[in-house]
């Protein structure tokens, strides 16, 4: 019955936040933010910590409720349901699921369930959630692990993997579930820096294949090379938004410039490399 | 002061009263857990009023003997026009007294642990009684194995207090061949020697349950 809100070049949008605004108690973490997010779209959200990235990125997945303005999936209200005089209450757990099926999300301490085999973290919603048996379950988990190049580690226990090979099994949860939006939440920023590149591949290859996808990152090179888009926060606000070419290169808000320019001071090795604008990204 | 053949003759007794100790125990502690879970969960509660009824909860049973509570129940249902047996007083007892304990400690497990892991269930589309059963009490389980097998040697111990209510578990019985032999240190060794051999046998199915969770741990 709901029908998808099109762009004006004729996109789906997939998920997309109107007016919204989030409170910590007195604190205002998020004002105003509006943000459109196309199928097939990679949208990176960029900015200093504490800019509310990560908390727009959980008010999408509605694991903060947020205060003021809408979220809709796939053009469904999420968290709140429409009561009477106009009032919304938040929606009940089986709705809330039922809006959120076809987003998947990724976290920065990969949260893998320690107690459960590799397999059988893949495999636990499927059976669950999705009533698939034991043996379909694990077909399409094995499957699933396959695409990550972990099916040797499917009986392995997730605390004997290394930091990438598990937020890569945490990826394959979430891909078993054939989400049609992937959240990330700082995906590599728990991991040792050489265990960062096996990681952002798989993402890459992900976002090769078509994935709706929004990522809350400090990889600016896999913002750079990745994202059709680039969004900016800083103090709760967007603050600029655009493809990562003409942002990087030509950031138009002083904050902007000021954060790439820390941010290559301290990716660079040798003082004497360029680190005025950003075009060595 | 020992006669190794009246021992051997009321054997059949002792073991018939070591059975109800353990029956009730076991019933007591299994309802108890359930109860322990609910209460939990109750506090752990957002809503002020549910955290403050498993707060209550856990000061009532808590904090009043276990004997007056046997006995309360006791004494109570029959004004009440419930003509149970005295087994489901008791069992009764033990589980309410046991689920207040059993709550705290699950309670602790709980806290360890990770919210994120709830997160990510969420997300992934597990409902509230997935999570619960699947995810958050295997692990609290694990968490606190120790904590939870002294609190079950314990209600095996306290369940001697039943006695009170009028059923032959097995301080009962070492009580009365104690009192129809007079032979005191016979008998009460007997009892402890049975008491020790059951919660020795579960310590050591603990242990051996610990290490296998250890496997898994890195």
């Amino acid at each position: 019955m709901s029908v998808l809100p099109l762009t004006k070049n004729g996109h789906e949008v997939m998920l997309e936040a109107r007016g919204m605004s989030k409170r910590f108690g007195e604190h205002t973490v998020l004002r105003d933010i509006s943000l459109s997010i196309q199928r097939s779209e990679v949208v990176c959200l960029i900015g200093p910590s504490g800019s509310g990235k990560s908390t727009l990125l959980r008010s999408l997945a509605f694991l903060e409720a947020y205060d003021d303005g809408e979220v809709f999936v796939e053009g469904e209200l999420l968290g709140y349901d429409r009561a009477q005089g106009g009032r919304r209450v938040i929606s009940r757990p089986a709705r809330l699921r039922e809006v959120r099926r076809n987003m998947g999300m990724v976290f920065q301490q990969f949260n893998l369930w320690p107690h459960m085999s590799v397999a059988e973290n893949v495999m636990e919603a499927l059976i669950r959630g999705r009533r698939l048996s034991r043996a379909k379950a694990r077909k399409l988990a094995l499957e699933t692990l396959e695409k990550v190049g972990l099916v040797d580690k499917a009986d392995a226990w997730p605390n004997r993997l290394s930091g990438g090979q598990q937020q890569r099994v945490a990826i394959a949860r979430s891909l078993a579930m054939s989400p049609a939006i992937m959240l990330f939440d700082e995906p590599t920023s728990a991991l040792d820096p050489e265990l960062v590149g096996e990681v952002l591949q798989v993402m890459k290859h992900l976002a090769e294949e078509g994935m709706t996808m929004v990522v809350v990152t400090h990889e600016m090179g896999f913002a750079a090379q990745v994202a059709d888009r680039v969004v900016f926060l800083d103090g709760g606000q967007i603050v600029e938004q655009g493809a990562p070419a003409k942002l990087f290169r030509e950031p138009s808000s002083p904050r902007l410039a000021q954060f790439l320019k820390n941010y290559l001071e301290r990716n660079s090795l040798f003082d004497d490399r360029p680190a005025a604008n950003g075009t060595c990204l | 002061m020992f006669d190794p053949g009246l021992l051997i003759q009321s054997l059949p007794l002792l073991l018939a009263g070591l059975w109800n100790t353990v029956w009730l125990s076991a019933g007591g502690l299994l309802a108890g857990f359930v109860i322990g879970v609910g209460v939990c969960s109750l506090k752990l509660s957002e809503r002020t009023v549910l955290r403050r009824l498993g707060g209550a909860y856990v000061s009532v049973f808590r904090g009043i003997p276990l004997l007056i509570q046997l006995l309360f129940i006791y004494y109570l249902l029959p004004r009440l026009g419930l003509d149970v047996p005295a087994w489901v007083a008791a069992m009764a007892g033990l589980a309410l007294c046991c689920g207040a304990y059993l709550s705290e400690i699950l309670r602790g497990g709980f806290l360890t642990l990770p919210p994120g892991q709830v997160e990510a269930a969420r997300l992934l589309g597990l409902g509230g009684r997935d999570i619960l059963v699947r995810i958050k009490l295997p692990q609290a389980l694990r968490a606190t194995l120790p904590a939870l097998l002294n609190e079950v040697i314990l209600l095996i111990k306290a369940s001697s207090l039943i006695s009170a209510v009028g059923l032959a578990e097995l301080t009962r019985t070492a009580q009365n061949l104690a009192a129809s032999t007079f032979l005191q240190l016979q008998f009460y060794l007997a009892a402890a020697v049975l008491y020790c051999v059951v919660n020795i046998s579960l310590a050591l199915l603990a242990g051996r349950l610990e290490r296998r969770f250890e496997a898994g741990r890195a």
